[in-house]
Protein backbone atom coordinates (compact mmCIF):
# COMPACT_ATOMS: atom_id res chain seq x y z
CA UNK A 1 0.00 0.00 0.00
CA UNK A 2 1.47 3.30 -1.06
CA UNK A 3 1.05 6.48 0.92
CA UNK A 4 1.56 10.05 -0.21
CA UNK A 5 0.88 13.46 1.29
CA UNK A 6 -1.25 14.34 -1.72
CA UNK A 7 -2.45 12.67 -4.91
CA UNK A 8 -3.29 14.64 -8.04
CA UNK A 9 -5.47 13.01 -10.72
CA UNK A 10 -4.67 14.52 -14.12
CA UNK A 11 -1.46 16.13 -15.36
CA UNK A 12 -2.96 19.06 -17.25
CA UNK A 13 -2.24 22.68 -16.29
CA UNK A 14 -4.33 22.47 -13.09
CA UNK A 15 -2.89 19.17 -11.86
CA UNK A 16 0.73 19.83 -12.76
CA UNK A 17 0.66 23.34 -11.23
CA UNK A 18 -0.78 21.87 -8.02
CA UNK A 19 1.78 19.05 -7.97
CA UNK A 20 4.65 21.45 -8.67
CA UNK A 21 3.64 23.84 -5.86
CA UNK A 22 3.10 21.04 -3.33
CA UNK A 23 6.35 19.29 -4.21
CA UNK A 24 8.25 22.56 -3.86
CA UNK A 25 6.69 22.91 -0.39
CA UNK A 26 8.16 19.55 0.56
CA UNK A 27 5.07 17.34 0.26
CA UNK A 28 5.25 13.81 -1.17
CA UNK A 29 3.07 14.04 -4.26
CA UNK A 30 1.81 11.51 -6.81
CA UNK A 31 0.71 12.99 -10.14
CA UNK A 32 -1.35 10.50 -12.14
CA UNK A 33 -2.03 10.85 -15.87
CA UNK A 34 -4.12 8.55 -18.07
CA UNK A 35 -2.39 9.51 -21.31
CA UNK A 36 0.83 7.83 -22.40
CA UNK A 37 2.37 11.25 -21.71
CA UNK A 38 0.91 14.41 -20.16
CA UNK A 39 -0.92 16.36 -22.87
CA UNK A 40 -1.75 13.28 -24.96
CA UNK A 41 -5.46 13.69 -24.21
CA UNK A 42 -5.56 17.46 -23.98
CA UNK A 43 -6.84 19.99 -26.48
CA UNK A 44 -7.24 23.77 -26.24
CA UNK A 45 -7.19 26.65 -28.74
CA UNK A 46 -4.61 27.03 -27.29
CA UNK A 47 -3.94 30.43 -25.75
CA UNK A 48 -2.55 30.77 -22.23
CA UNK A 49 -3.48 34.11 -20.72
CA UNK A 50 -2.04 35.64 -17.54
CA UNK A 51 1.30 33.90 -18.02
CA UNK A 52 2.59 35.66 -14.87
CA UNK A 53 0.65 33.14 -12.73
CA UNK A 54 3.33 30.48 -13.06
CA UNK A 55 6.26 32.87 -12.85
CA UNK A 56 6.50 32.78 -9.04
CA UNK A 57 7.33 29.08 -9.21
CA UNK A 58 9.10 29.16 -12.56
CA UNK A 59 10.73 32.59 -13.05
CA UNK A 60 10.95 33.61 -16.71
CA UNK A 61 9.75 30.15 -17.74
CA UNK A 62 8.79 31.46 -21.19
CA UNK A 63 12.50 31.47 -22.06
CA UNK A 64 12.60 27.66 -21.97
CA UNK A 65 8.96 26.52 -22.09
CA UNK A 66 7.54 25.30 -25.40
CA UNK A 67 5.37 28.36 -26.03
CA UNK A 68 4.69 29.31 -29.64
CA UNK A 69 4.08 33.08 -29.94
CA UNK A 70 3.32 35.90 -27.51
CA UNK A 71 0.03 37.66 -28.19
CA UNK A 72 0.11 41.27 -29.33
CA UNK A 73 -2.84 41.17 -31.73
CA UNK A 74 -6.40 40.24 -30.75
CA UNK A 75 -9.12 40.21 -33.37
CA UNK A 76 -12.86 39.65 -32.97
CA UNK A 77 -14.78 39.05 -36.18
CA UNK A 78 -18.51 39.01 -36.87
CA UNK A 79 -19.10 36.73 -39.81
CA UNK A 80 -21.94 37.03 -42.27
CA UNK A 81 -22.53 34.40 -44.90
CA UNK A 82 -20.22 36.13 -47.37
CA UNK A 83 -18.88 39.09 -45.47
CA UNK A 84 -17.06 39.93 -42.25
CA UNK A 85 -16.64 42.87 -39.87
CA UNK A 86 -13.66 42.82 -37.51
CA UNK A 87 -12.39 44.66 -34.51
CA UNK A 88 -8.64 44.40 -34.86
CA UNK A 89 -6.55 45.36 -31.86
CA UNK A 90 -2.77 45.37 -31.50
CA UNK A 91 -0.41 46.80 -28.93
CA UNK A 92 3.29 46.87 -28.23
CA UNK A 93 2.49 46.92 -24.52
CA UNK A 94 1.91 43.17 -24.58
CA UNK A 95 5.26 42.44 -26.18
CA UNK A 96 7.44 42.49 -23.06
CA UNK A 97 7.81 39.96 -20.20
CA UNK A 98 5.76 38.69 -18.43
CA UNK A 99 3.63 39.15 -21.58
CA UNK A 100 -0.16 39.02 -21.73
CA UNK A 101 -0.61 35.61 -23.30
CA UNK A 102 0.97 32.91 -25.42
CA UNK A 103 -0.22 30.47 -28.01
CA UNK A 104 0.92 26.92 -27.40
CA UNK A 105 0.39 23.28 -28.30
CA UNK A 106 -0.84 21.23 -25.38
CA UNK A 107 1.01 17.94 -25.95
CA UNK A 108 4.29 19.90 -25.76
CA UNK A 109 3.41 22.38 -23.03
CA UNK A 110 1.62 19.97 -20.70
CA UNK A 111 4.47 17.51 -20.92
CA UNK A 112 6.96 20.27 -20.10
CA UNK A 113 4.94 21.50 -17.09
CA UNK A 114 4.48 17.96 -15.72
CA UNK A 115 8.23 17.45 -16.03
CA UNK A 116 8.74 20.59 -13.93
CA UNK A 117 6.57 19.02 -11.21
CA UNK A 118 8.65 15.86 -11.54
CA UNK A 119 11.91 17.83 -11.21
CA UNK A 120 10.52 19.37 -8.03
CA UNK A 121 10.07 15.89 -6.59
CA UNK A 122 6.54 14.81 -7.56
CA UNK A 123 6.13 11.22 -8.74
CA UNK A 124 4.61 11.29 -12.24
CA UNK A 125 2.67 8.11 -13.03
CA UNK A 126 1.58 8.15 -16.69
CA UNK A 127 -0.56 5.65 -18.65
CA UNK A 128 -2.75 5.22 -15.57
CA UNK A 129 -6.47 5.85 -15.23
CA UNK A 130 -7.88 6.87 -11.85
CA UNK A 131 -11.19 5.01 -11.71
CA UNK A 132 -12.48 5.93 -8.30
CA UNK A 133 -11.87 7.56 -4.95
CA UNK A 134 -11.13 5.63 -1.76
CA UNK A 135 -12.83 6.66 1.46
CA UNK A 136 -12.17 6.29 5.16
CA UNK A 137 -15.01 7.40 7.45
CA UNK A 138 -16.68 9.50 4.74
CA UNK A 139 -13.38 11.21 4.01
CA UNK A 140 -11.61 10.87 0.70
CA UNK A 141 -8.45 8.96 1.56
CA UNK A 142 -6.95 7.97 -1.77
CA UNK A 143 -7.58 6.82 -5.32
CA UNK A 144 -8.15 3.51 -7.09
CA UNK A 145 -6.11 3.24 -10.29
CA UNK A 146 -6.94 0.80 -13.07
CA UNK A 147 -3.86 -1.38 -12.63
CA UNK A 148 -2.52 -4.04 -10.33
CA UNK A 149 -1.96 -2.81 -6.76
CA UNK A 150 -3.56 0.40 -7.93
CA UNK A 151 -4.80 1.67 -4.57
CA UNK A 152 -2.86 4.76 -3.54
CA UNK A 153 -3.51 6.59 -0.28
CA UNK A 154 -3.19 10.22 0.76
CA UNK A 155 -5.10 12.51 3.12
CA UNK A 156 -5.62 14.90 0.18
CA UNK A 157 -6.73 14.18 -3.38
CA UNK A 158 -6.96 16.89 -6.04
CA UNK A 159 -9.30 15.95 -8.88
CA UNK A 160 -7.89 17.69 -11.95
CA UNK A 161 -9.25 15.03 -14.26
CA UNK A 162 -10.58 17.32 -16.95
CA UNK A 163 -13.91 18.28 -18.51
CA UNK A 164 -15.56 14.90 -18.03
CA UNK A 165 -14.47 14.71 -14.36
CA UNK A 166 -15.87 11.35 -13.37
CA UNK A 167 -14.22 11.85 -9.97
CA UNK A 168 -16.19 15.02 -9.17
CA UNK A 169 -19.39 13.17 -10.12
CA UNK A 170 -18.49 10.06 -8.14
CA UNK A 171 -17.77 12.23 -5.10
CA UNK A 172 -21.23 13.75 -5.45
CA UNK A 173 -19.88 17.23 -6.16
CA UNK A 174 -20.97 17.64 -9.80
CA UNK A 175 -24.26 16.87 -11.57
CA UNK A 176 -24.67 14.89 -14.80
CA UNK A 177 -23.96 17.34 -17.63
CA UNK A 178 -26.65 18.72 -19.90
CA UNK A 179 -26.09 19.43 -23.57
CA UNK A 180 -26.83 23.13 -23.13
CA UNK A 181 -24.03 23.74 -20.62
CA UNK A 182 -21.28 21.90 -22.48
CA UNK A 183 -19.69 22.73 -25.81
CA UNK A 184 -17.70 20.62 -28.24
CA UNK A 185 -14.55 22.04 -29.78
CA UNK A 186 -13.09 20.53 -32.94
CA UNK A 187 -9.77 21.74 -34.20
CA UNK A 188 -7.13 21.35 -36.85
CA UNK A 189 -3.48 22.23 -36.62
CA UNK A 190 -2.21 23.18 -40.07
CA UNK A 191 1.37 23.77 -41.16
CA UNK A 192 2.44 27.05 -42.73
CA UNK A 193 6.00 28.33 -42.62
CA UNK A 194 6.85 30.98 -40.02
CA UNK A 195 7.62 33.66 -42.59
CA UNK A 196 4.26 33.22 -44.34
CA UNK A 197 2.48 33.40 -40.97
CA UNK A 198 4.26 36.64 -40.09
CA UNK A 199 3.46 38.18 -43.49
CA UNK A 200 -0.13 36.95 -43.62
CA UNK A 201 -1.04 38.05 -40.11
CA UNK A 202 1.03 41.24 -39.83
CA UNK A 203 3.31 39.96 -37.11
CA UNK A 204 6.91 40.79 -36.24
CA UNK A 205 9.20 37.97 -35.15
CA UNK A 206 7.65 35.96 -32.32
CA UNK A 207 4.46 38.03 -32.08
CA UNK A 208 1.20 36.13 -32.35
CA UNK A 209 -2.50 36.77 -32.76
CA UNK A 210 -5.81 35.23 -31.83
CA UNK A 211 -8.94 35.70 -33.89
CA UNK A 212 -12.36 34.75 -32.51
CA UNK A 213 -15.35 34.52 -34.85
CA UNK A 214 -19.04 34.92 -34.03
CA UNK A 215 -22.02 34.54 -36.33
CA UNK A 216 -21.92 32.50 -39.52
CA UNK A 217 -18.77 30.72 -38.29
CA UNK A 218 -20.97 27.80 -37.21
CA UNK A 219 -23.96 28.24 -39.50
CA UNK A 220 -27.16 28.20 -37.46
CA UNK A 221 -25.62 26.19 -34.65
CA UNK A 222 -24.81 28.10 -31.47
CA UNK A 223 -21.08 28.57 -31.23
CA UNK A 224 -18.11 30.32 -32.75
CA UNK A 225 -14.83 29.83 -34.52
CA UNK A 226 -11.20 30.57 -33.73
CA UNK A 227 -7.89 30.90 -35.50
CA UNK A 228 -4.62 31.26 -33.59
CA UNK A 229 -1.07 31.62 -34.87
CA UNK A 230 1.66 29.29 -33.61
CA UNK A 231 5.33 29.36 -34.62
CA UNK A 232 4.96 27.48 -37.89
CA UNK A 233 1.42 26.21 -37.62
CA UNK A 234 -2.08 27.64 -37.25
CA UNK A 235 -4.67 26.29 -34.83
CA UNK A 236 -8.21 26.73 -36.08
CA UNK A 237 -11.55 25.27 -35.20
CA UNK A 238 -15.13 25.70 -34.16
CA UNK A 239 -16.72 25.45 -30.73
CA UNK A 240 -20.41 24.51 -30.68
CA UNK A 241 -23.06 24.00 -28.04
CA UNK A 242 -23.82 20.27 -27.85
CA UNK A 243 -27.60 20.66 -27.48
CA UNK A 244 -27.76 23.02 -30.46
CA UNK A 245 -25.64 20.70 -32.61
CA UNK A 246 -28.01 17.80 -31.86
CA UNK A 247 -31.09 19.95 -32.44
CA UNK A 248 -29.91 21.27 -35.81
CA UNK A 249 -28.63 17.81 -36.75
CA UNK A 250 -25.28 19.18 -37.89
CA UNK A 251 -21.84 17.64 -37.64
CA UNK A 252 -19.04 19.65 -36.08
CA UNK A 253 -16.42 18.60 -38.65
CA UNK A 254 -18.69 19.73 -41.47
CA UNK A 255 -19.05 23.11 -39.76
CA UNK A 256 -15.26 23.21 -39.54
CA UNK A 257 -15.07 22.58 -43.29
CA UNK A 258 -17.55 25.39 -43.93
CA UNK A 259 -15.59 27.67 -41.63
CA UNK A 260 -12.35 26.96 -43.49
CA UNK A 261 -14.05 27.70 -46.80
CA UNK A 262 -15.57 31.00 -45.69
CA UNK A 263 -14.28 33.84 -47.93
CA UNK A 264 -12.81 35.58 -44.86
CA UNK A 265 -10.94 32.45 -43.66
CA UNK A 266 -9.94 30.64 -46.84
CA UNK A 267 -7.14 33.09 -47.82
CA UNK A 268 -5.69 32.81 -44.31
CA UNK A 269 -5.25 29.03 -44.50
CA UNK A 270 -4.39 28.84 -48.20
CA UNK A 271 -1.68 26.29 -49.09
CA UNK A 272 -1.52 25.00 -45.53
CA UNK A 273 -1.21 21.29 -44.78
CA UNK A 274 -3.34 19.73 -42.05
CA UNK A 275 -1.20 17.96 -39.45
CA UNK A 276 -3.78 16.80 -36.94
CA UNK A 277 -7.47 16.86 -36.14
CA UNK A 278 -8.66 16.85 -32.53
CA UNK A 279 -11.75 17.32 -30.38
CA UNK A 280 -12.55 18.07 -26.76
CA UNK A 281 -15.53 18.91 -24.59
CA UNK A 282 -15.55 22.32 -22.85
CA UNK A 283 -17.55 23.16 -19.71
CA UNK A 284 -18.75 26.58 -20.88
CA UNK A 285 -21.76 26.84 -18.57
CA UNK A 286 -19.80 29.07 -16.21
CA UNK A 287 -21.13 30.17 -12.84
CA UNK A 288 -24.45 28.34 -13.29
CA UNK A 289 -22.83 24.91 -13.49
CA UNK A 290 -20.19 25.26 -10.80
CA UNK A 291 -19.86 22.09 -8.74
CA UNK A 292 -19.28 21.94 -5.01
CA UNK A 293 -15.53 22.51 -4.98
CA UNK A 294 -14.41 20.38 -2.06
CA UNK A 295 -15.26 17.88 0.66
CA UNK A 296 -13.15 16.25 3.37
CA UNK A 297 -9.92 15.14 1.71
CA UNK A 298 -10.85 16.31 -1.81
CA UNK A 299 -10.61 19.42 -3.98
CA UNK A 300 -11.66 19.83 -7.63
CA UNK A 301 -9.58 22.04 -9.97
CA UNK A 302 -9.42 23.20 -13.60
CA UNK A 303 -11.89 21.96 -16.22
CA UNK A 304 -13.05 19.34 -13.72
CA UNK A 305 -14.50 22.22 -11.70
CA UNK A 306 -15.90 23.93 -14.80
CA UNK A 307 -13.36 26.77 -14.57
CA UNK A 308 -13.76 28.00 -18.13
CA UNK A 309 -14.35 31.66 -18.82
CA UNK A 310 -16.35 31.92 -22.03
CA UNK A 311 -17.70 35.44 -22.31
CA UNK A 312 -17.68 36.32 -25.98
CA UNK A 313 -14.62 38.54 -26.05
CA UNK A 314 -12.83 36.17 -23.68
CA UNK A 315 -12.28 32.45 -24.05
CA UNK A 316 -9.96 31.37 -21.26
CA UNK A 317 -9.34 28.17 -19.35
CA UNK A 318 -5.71 27.34 -18.76
CA UNK A 319 -5.07 30.40 -16.59
CA UNK A 320 -8.12 29.43 -14.52
CA UNK A 321 -6.77 25.89 -14.31
CA UNK A 322 -3.33 27.04 -13.15
CA UNK A 323 -4.72 29.50 -10.58
CA UNK A 324 -7.10 26.87 -9.16
CA UNK A 325 -4.31 24.27 -9.04
CA UNK A 326 -2.12 26.70 -7.12
CA UNK A 327 -4.98 27.56 -4.72
CA UNK A 328 -5.61 23.84 -4.11
CA UNK A 329 -1.88 23.37 -3.43
CA UNK A 330 -1.85 26.23 -0.93
CA UNK A 331 -4.90 24.77 0.83
CA UNK A 332 -3.20 21.36 0.94
CA UNK A 333 -0.05 22.84 2.49
CA UNK A 334 -2.08 24.58 5.17
CA UNK A 335 -4.06 21.41 5.86
CA UNK A 336 -0.82 19.48 6.30
CA UNK A 337 0.61 22.17 8.57
CA UNK A 338 -2.50 21.91 10.78
CA UNK A 339 -2.97 18.17 10.20
CA UNK A 340 -6.59 19.00 9.46
CA UNK A 341 -8.16 17.42 6.37
CA UNK A 342 -11.78 18.00 7.34
CA UNK A 343 -14.43 19.50 5.08
CA UNK A 344 -13.96 22.84 6.88
CA UNK A 345 -10.23 22.79 6.22
CA UNK A 346 -10.75 21.97 2.52
CA UNK A 347 -13.38 24.71 2.24
CA UNK A 348 -10.53 27.26 2.46
CA UNK A 349 -9.91 26.36 -1.17
CA UNK A 350 -13.16 28.03 -2.22
CA UNK A 351 -12.40 31.08 -0.06
CA UNK A 352 -9.08 31.48 -1.86
CA UNK A 353 -10.74 31.22 -5.25
CA UNK A 354 -13.37 33.75 -4.22
CA UNK A 355 -10.69 36.32 -3.59
CA UNK A 356 -8.91 35.55 -6.86
CA UNK A 357 -9.98 36.19 -10.45
CA UNK A 358 -11.16 32.58 -10.77
CA UNK A 359 -14.50 32.95 -9.01
CA UNK A 360 -14.64 36.75 -9.27
CA UNK A 361 -14.59 36.69 -13.08
CA UNK A 362 -17.00 33.76 -13.32
CA UNK A 363 -19.41 35.53 -10.97
CA UNK A 364 -19.11 39.04 -12.40
CA UNK A 365 -19.64 37.74 -15.93
CA UNK A 366 -22.24 35.13 -14.96
CA UNK A 367 -24.78 36.50 -17.47
CA UNK A 368 -22.31 36.17 -20.34
CA UNK A 369 -23.00 32.53 -21.34
CA UNK A 370 -26.71 33.28 -21.90
CA UNK A 371 -25.82 36.41 -23.89
CA UNK A 372 -23.29 34.54 -26.03
CA UNK A 373 -25.97 31.95 -26.83
CA UNK A 374 -28.56 34.59 -27.72
CA UNK A 375 -30.15 33.41 -30.97
CA UNK A 376 -29.91 36.87 -32.54
CA UNK A 377 -26.30 37.47 -31.52
CA UNK A 378 -25.56 34.16 -33.23
CA UNK A 379 -27.68 34.37 -36.34
CA UNK A 380 -29.05 37.87 -36.92
CA UNK A 381 -26.77 40.68 -35.80
CA UNK A 382 -23.51 39.60 -37.48
CA UNK A 383 -25.27 39.28 -40.86
CA UNK A 384 -27.09 42.56 -40.22
CA UNK A 385 -23.89 44.40 -39.40
CA UNK A 386 -22.22 43.01 -42.52
CA UNK A 387 -25.18 44.14 -44.62
CA UNK A 388 -25.12 47.58 -43.04
CA UNK A 389 -21.42 47.98 -43.78
CA UNK A 390 -22.02 46.79 -47.31
CA UNK A 391 -24.78 49.38 -47.77
CA UNK A 392 -22.59 52.11 -46.31
CA UNK A 393 -19.61 51.28 -48.52
CA UNK A 394 -21.56 50.41 -51.69
CA UNK A 395 -20.56 52.73 -54.49
CA UNK A 396 -22.92 52.54 -57.44
CA UNK A 397 -23.07 56.04 -58.83
CA UNK A 398 -26.27 56.89 -56.95
CA UNK A 399 -26.54 59.63 -54.30
CA UNK A 400 -25.52 58.45 -50.82
CA UNK A 401 -27.97 58.47 -47.96
CA UNK A 402 -26.78 59.50 -44.52
CA UNK A 403 -25.62 56.64 -42.34
CA UNK A 404 -28.49 56.73 -39.80
CA UNK A 405 -30.97 56.18 -42.64
CA UNK A 406 -28.90 53.34 -44.10
CA UNK A 407 -28.83 51.61 -40.69
CA UNK A 408 -32.59 51.94 -40.18
CA UNK A 409 -33.35 50.73 -43.71
CA UNK A 410 -31.10 47.69 -43.31
CA UNK A 411 -32.68 46.79 -39.98
CA UNK A 412 -36.26 47.10 -41.24
CA UNK A 413 -38.17 43.84 -41.09
CA UNK A 414 -35.27 41.98 -39.53
CA UNK A 415 -35.21 43.19 -35.98
CA UNK A 416 -37.39 45.67 -34.10
CA UNK A 417 -35.94 48.59 -32.22
CA UNK A 418 -37.42 47.20 -29.00
CA UNK A 419 -35.71 43.82 -29.46
CA UNK A 420 -32.48 45.60 -30.27
CA UNK A 421 -32.75 47.63 -27.06
CA UNK A 422 -33.55 44.52 -25.03
CA UNK A 423 -30.55 42.66 -26.48
CA UNK A 424 -28.42 45.74 -25.92
CA UNK A 425 -29.42 45.68 -22.28
CA UNK A 426 -28.57 41.96 -22.07
CA UNK A 427 -25.19 42.62 -23.67
CA UNK A 428 -24.54 45.43 -21.23
CA UNK A 429 -25.47 43.33 -18.22
CA UNK A 430 -23.27 40.48 -19.51
CA UNK A 431 -20.16 42.47 -20.29
CA UNK A 432 -20.31 46.20 -19.57
CA UNK A 433 -21.72 47.04 -16.15
CA UNK B 1 -16.17 18.45 -47.73
CA UNK B 2 -13.32 16.36 -46.42
CA UNK B 3 -14.42 12.85 -45.37
CA UNK B 4 -14.01 12.37 -41.63
CA UNK B 5 -12.02 9.15 -42.20
CA UNK B 6 -9.33 11.21 -43.95
CA UNK B 7 -9.08 13.53 -40.95
CA UNK B 8 -8.86 10.61 -38.53
CA UNK B 9 -5.95 9.15 -40.50
CA UNK B 10 -3.89 12.05 -39.13
CA UNK B 11 -4.55 11.03 -35.53
CA UNK B 12 -2.56 8.47 -33.56
CA UNK B 13 -4.60 5.72 -31.90
CA UNK B 14 -3.45 2.78 -29.82
CA UNK B 15 -6.50 0.57 -29.98
CA UNK B 16 -7.34 -1.65 -27.02
CA UNK B 17 -9.11 -4.96 -27.57
CA UNK B 18 -11.96 -4.13 -25.21
CA UNK B 19 -14.23 -1.22 -26.16
CA UNK B 20 -14.55 1.66 -23.71
CA UNK B 21 -17.98 2.57 -25.11
CA UNK B 22 -21.03 0.42 -24.53
CA UNK B 23 -24.44 0.96 -26.07
CA UNK B 24 -27.68 -0.24 -24.52
CA UNK B 25 -29.54 -0.80 -27.81
CA UNK B 26 -32.84 -1.43 -26.07
CA UNK B 27 -32.82 2.19 -24.99
CA UNK B 28 -32.18 3.25 -28.59
CA UNK B 29 -35.41 1.68 -29.87
CA UNK B 30 -37.69 4.42 -31.18
CA UNK B 31 -35.11 7.18 -30.72
CA UNK B 32 -35.73 9.86 -33.34
CA UNK B 33 -33.18 12.45 -32.23
CA UNK B 34 -30.18 10.12 -32.84
CA UNK B 35 -28.01 12.86 -31.35
CA UNK B 36 -24.95 10.59 -31.19
CA UNK B 37 -24.88 10.31 -34.99
CA UNK B 38 -24.54 14.09 -35.35
CA UNK B 39 -22.54 15.19 -32.32
CA UNK B 40 -19.69 12.64 -32.40
CA UNK B 41 -16.69 14.54 -33.85
CA UNK B 42 -15.29 11.27 -35.20
CA UNK B 43 -18.56 10.15 -36.80
CA UNK B 44 -18.49 6.85 -34.92
CA UNK B 45 -22.25 6.30 -34.68
CA UNK B 46 -24.33 5.17 -37.60
CA UNK B 47 -27.95 4.11 -37.96
CA UNK B 48 -28.02 1.04 -40.20
CA UNK B 49 -31.30 -0.72 -41.00
CA UNK B 50 -33.01 0.89 -38.03
CA UNK B 51 -30.33 -0.24 -35.58
CA UNK B 52 -27.62 1.96 -34.06
CA UNK B 53 -24.08 0.82 -34.72
CA UNK B 54 -20.87 2.30 -33.43
CA UNK B 55 -17.14 1.78 -33.40
CA UNK B 56 -14.80 2.83 -30.60
CA UNK B 57 -11.43 2.49 -32.32
CA UNK B 58 -11.15 6.10 -33.50
CA UNK B 59 -12.76 7.73 -30.48
CA UNK B 60 -11.27 11.16 -29.73
CA UNK B 61 -12.39 10.75 -26.09
CA UNK B 62 -14.32 13.99 -25.76
CA UNK B 63 -17.42 12.52 -24.06
CA UNK B 64 -19.90 14.47 -26.19
CA UNK B 65 -21.93 11.35 -27.13
CA UNK B 66 -23.00 10.41 -23.62
CA UNK B 67 -23.79 14.04 -22.74
CA UNK B 68 -25.96 14.46 -25.86
CA UNK B 69 -27.83 11.14 -25.53
CA UNK B 70 -31.16 11.99 -23.90
CA UNK B 71 -31.92 8.29 -23.32
CA UNK B 72 -28.71 7.66 -21.39
CA UNK B 73 -28.04 4.68 -23.63
CA UNK B 74 -24.29 5.26 -23.88
CA UNK B 75 -21.99 4.00 -21.20
CA UNK B 76 -18.65 5.67 -21.67
CA UNK B 77 -15.44 5.39 -19.72
CA UNK B 78 -11.81 6.26 -20.33
CA UNK B 79 -9.80 3.65 -22.21
CA UNK B 80 -7.12 1.80 -20.27
CA UNK B 81 -4.20 4.03 -19.26
CA UNK B 82 -1.86 4.77 -22.18
CA UNK B 83 -4.37 3.44 -24.75
CA UNK B 84 -6.75 5.26 -27.04
CA UNK B 85 -5.99 8.57 -28.68
CA UNK B 86 -2.64 10.36 -28.31
CA UNK B 87 -2.62 13.89 -29.65
CA UNK B 88 0.80 14.99 -30.84
CA UNK B 89 0.41 18.30 -32.62
CA UNK B 90 -2.68 19.92 -31.08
Amino acid sequence: MQHFDAIVAGAGPAGSSAALAMARAGLQVALIERGEYPGAKNVSGAALYAPNLLADLLPEYWEEAPVERYLTRRVVTLLGQEAAVSLDFRTNHFSKPPYNGFTMLRPKFDRWLANKAEEAGALLISSTVVDDLLYKNERVAGVRCRRQDGDLYAPIVIAADGANSFLAKKAGLQHEFRGDEMTLGVKEVVRLDAHTIEERFNLNGDEGMTNEYVGYATGEVKGGGFLYTNRDTLSLGVVVQIASLAQKKMRAYELLDQFKQHPAIAPLVRDSVTLEYSAHMIPEGGWAMLPTLSRAGLMVAGDAAGFVFAAGLFLEGMNFAIASGLAAAATAQEAHANQDFSAESMARYRKQLESSFVLKDLKNFRHAPAFVNNERLQNVYPELLCETMENIFRSDGKPRRKIGRVVLNTMRGKVSLLTLLRDGWQAGRALLF
Amino acid sequence: MQPIEERLELVRFKVDKTPHIRLDREKCVGCDTTACVYVCPAGLFELLGGEMHFSYEHCLECGTCYVACDRKAIEWEYPRGGWGVSFRAS
